[in-house]
């Protein structure tokens, strides 16, 4: 028996705590009245309790979209979507407890003070009076906003404001923080600070849903990636996995002039290690491993078929690398 | 708040979480107390602009009809204190009823444009734990509260902005002051609802020029419809008919039949058309809304 309850242990996923997904989707599917295009399609999905998982993708891809779902603002056309266990077009208002939300524009109520911004969204969820008075001051001084307590939302930097929108989003704590391109438009440091505040809710226990187009975003603080394109998903894992599926530990970037097609195909054949090589605007992309002596190779082949060379760049693959080997265009338009 | 595995989790997904979850119900009441909280704090916060807002119309009106017109003998009504003083009766119900409409569309349609504009506060709104409808309602609730307020201010502007010797042979109908007064406001409201929802911010103009003067100017806020009669072409009183269109002429009448004995609209006419037009309006508004907040 013992040895049983062992191999059973040995089955299971590594985290306990993630057997049961905190969001599912089944085939969620939206095509927006009026258009022809399909803003989802066909999604299935799970995030697990604990996890900060990442939306990628550019834009157009159905991100706001499959978030919009998830929170009740977007009527599914097809397929389901669950989060917490319940259906969210069917029980919309009590799918609403599970969840907090930063949105991509300010929403900030421009007729209260930043504490009252909190204080109130505290009643709204059912909280009591001292509760919700305890937990705003509590949360103020968390998010280092005590100095503006008083203040007009006016007042707020674009940081500082979309701190208090996380600040609010968890005040009733959540079973799922989503945010819609949280650092789009902030400046670098804010963006820093902001992504240190999600890393330090999460390890809290906080699972966080974030759409983005940065891949930096992604690559740094999201456990699990899936990368979106079209109202699909095409390829979901770690940012590391992602990273090292594509073959290869080194792309280089050849920028040439000439017939680009002709120039992949010499590549290919005649540079050694060449796991995969595309075709990409104005140049050819190589994946390559242990690439020592690629750059010379690469060189001498351009050289050998008469191709001008215009520049020559070598990476570690990133997030981007993979968008651009699953669809050959890069990530920002 | 209460932990609880939901049934709803282990039936639709076959398996259990651990959320905190409230009663639908439960929670919705929460929510619509705390929005009416808030709604409540932003108007003591601007206590002075909202009595200054409601109270400025209703001065000049007073002012300018009752007092300037009289002084410069220009009364309407009739020369003499007699006739001036019956068109202060039928005019200071009527400013009353204005003042109602003016407070459903400040607050509810201008704000409500604003939020649903730029500002997309009206996202965040919608998140509440409740169903979408109950924050439009909400927004009703609380404008036709301040309409209540608003003709509540009217009466004593009346009472002191006049020329000597013009009098509005005020009666206060008490009964029909307590229910016509909260049907006409949640009407308006509803009003301000659809309104709200229908015009984006850089149409307002637009709203205004086209809505709320034609409403008003043919509301019978300066006449009573008893006495649009004489207005006809062939015997058809063509004007009395078409103003009946108006939810406004009801609103005004009813304030007549409440606040003066002067002759006015059936009250058997006033209440179900009145409650007509708020349903339907509030239904209407309702409907926009949801189309405004889902995609
Ligand atoms: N309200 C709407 N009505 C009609 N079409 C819409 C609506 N919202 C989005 N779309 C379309 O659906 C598709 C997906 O849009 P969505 O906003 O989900 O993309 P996204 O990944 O969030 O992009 P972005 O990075 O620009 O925010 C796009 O083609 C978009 O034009
Ligand atoms: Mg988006």
């Amino acid at each position: 028996m013992k040895q049983m309850s062992a191999t059973q242990l040995a089955a299971e996923p590594a985290m306990p705590a993630r057997a049961a997904p905190i969001i599912h989707t089944e085939e969620l599917t939206k095509v927006y009245p009026g258009s022809r295009l399909t803003a989802v399609d066909h999604l299935n999905l799970d995030v697990y309790v604990g996890e900060i998982f990442g939306l990628l993708g550019p834009n157009g891809a159905g991100k706001t979209t499959t978030a919009g779902i998830l929170t009740t603002r977007v009527v599914p056309s097809s397929g389901r979507a669950f989060v917490g266990g319940i259906d969210v077009a069917r029980h919309p208002a009590l799918a609403k407890q599970l969840s907090g939300i930063v949105s991509q524009q300010n929403t900030l109520d421009r007729q209260l003070t930043v504490w009252e911004n909190l204080y109130f969204h505290g009643r709204l969820f059912g909280m009591g009076r001292a509760a919700s008075k305890e937990t705003a001051d509590r949360l103020l001084t968390q998010f280092q906003l005590e100095k503006w307590a008083k203040a007009s939302v006016y007042a707020l930097s674009g940081g500082m404001a979309q701190r208090l929108m996380v600040a609010r989003a968890i005040f009733h704590r959540p079973a799922v923080l989503f945010l819609d391109e949280p650092t789009a438009g902030l400046d670098p440091q804010s963006r820093l600070a902001l992504w240190s505040l999600l890393e330090e809710l999460n390890k809290d226990g906080q699972t966080i849903l974030l759409t983005t187009h940065y891949m930096e975003e992604a690559d740094q603080l999201c456990d699990r990636v899936a990368i979106m394109d079209h109202g699909r998903i095409l390829a979901l894992d770690t940012p590391a996995s992602l990273k090292g599926s594509i073959g290869g530990d080194t792309v280089v970037t050849v920028r040439a002039a000439g017939d680009l097609e002709r120039l992949r195909q010499v590549l290919e054949t005649e540079v050694e290690g060449v796991r995969q090589a595309q075709a990409v605007e104005g140049g050819v992309r190589l994946q390559v491993t242990s690439g020592k002596k690629v750059m010379r190779e690469v060189v001498q082949a351009v050289g050998r078929h008469d191709f001008d060379l215009l520049d020559l760049s070598v990476a570690e693959p990133t997030l981007e690398t993979v968008f651009i080997t699953l669809t050959g265009r890069e990530l920002r338009d | 708040m209460v932990l609880a595995n939901t049934p709803v989790a282990s039936d639709e997904l076959g398996q259990q979480i651990s959320v905190r979850l409230r009663p639908v119900l439960s929670a919705s009441y929460q929510a619509l107390g705390a929005l009416l909280l808030r709604d409540l704090k932003v108007l003591w916060k601007d206590k002075w602009i909202f009595a200054l807002r409601t109270v400025i119309q209703p001065f000049f009106l007073c002012f300018v009809f009752l007092y300037v017109f009289p002084k410069i003998g220009q009364g309407v009504g009739g020369r003499g204190p007699a006739g001036e003083s019956a068109f202060a009766t039928v005019l200071v119900p009527g400013v009353a009823g204005i003042s109602i409409m003016f407070q459903g569309v400040q607050s509810i349609a201008l704000n409500m444009a604003q939020e649903f504009g730029f500002t997309r506060e009206i996202e965040d709104r919608v998140q509440a734990p409740c169903p979408i409808w109950l924050v439009a309602v909400e927004k009703v609730l609380s404008g036709a509260a301040q309409g209540v307020i608003a003709a509540a201010l009217v009466l004593p502007i009346a009472a002191v902005v006049h020329a000597p010797g013009v009098h509005a042979n005020l009666d206060l109908h008490w009964w029909i002051v307590l229910t016509l007064v909260p049907l006409a406001c949640i009407a308006m409201s509803g009003l301000g609802l659809l309104l709200g929802t229908s015009f984006e911010p850089r149409n307002i103009g637009l709203m205004f020029g086209f809505i709320i003067l034609p409403i008003t100017f043919l509301g019978g806020t300066y006449y009573s419809w008893t006495t649009l009669a004489p207005v006809q072409v062939g015997g058809f009183h063509w004007l009395q008919v078409l103003v009946l269109l108006n939810p406004l002429i009801y609103v005004n009448e009813g304030m007549r039949a409440a606040f003066t004995s002067f002759p006015h609209m059936h009250l058997y006419v006033i209440y179900p058309v009145l409650a007509c037009f708020a349903g339907a309006l509030l239904a209407l508004g309702l409907r926009n809304f949801r189309r405004r907040v889902l995609s």
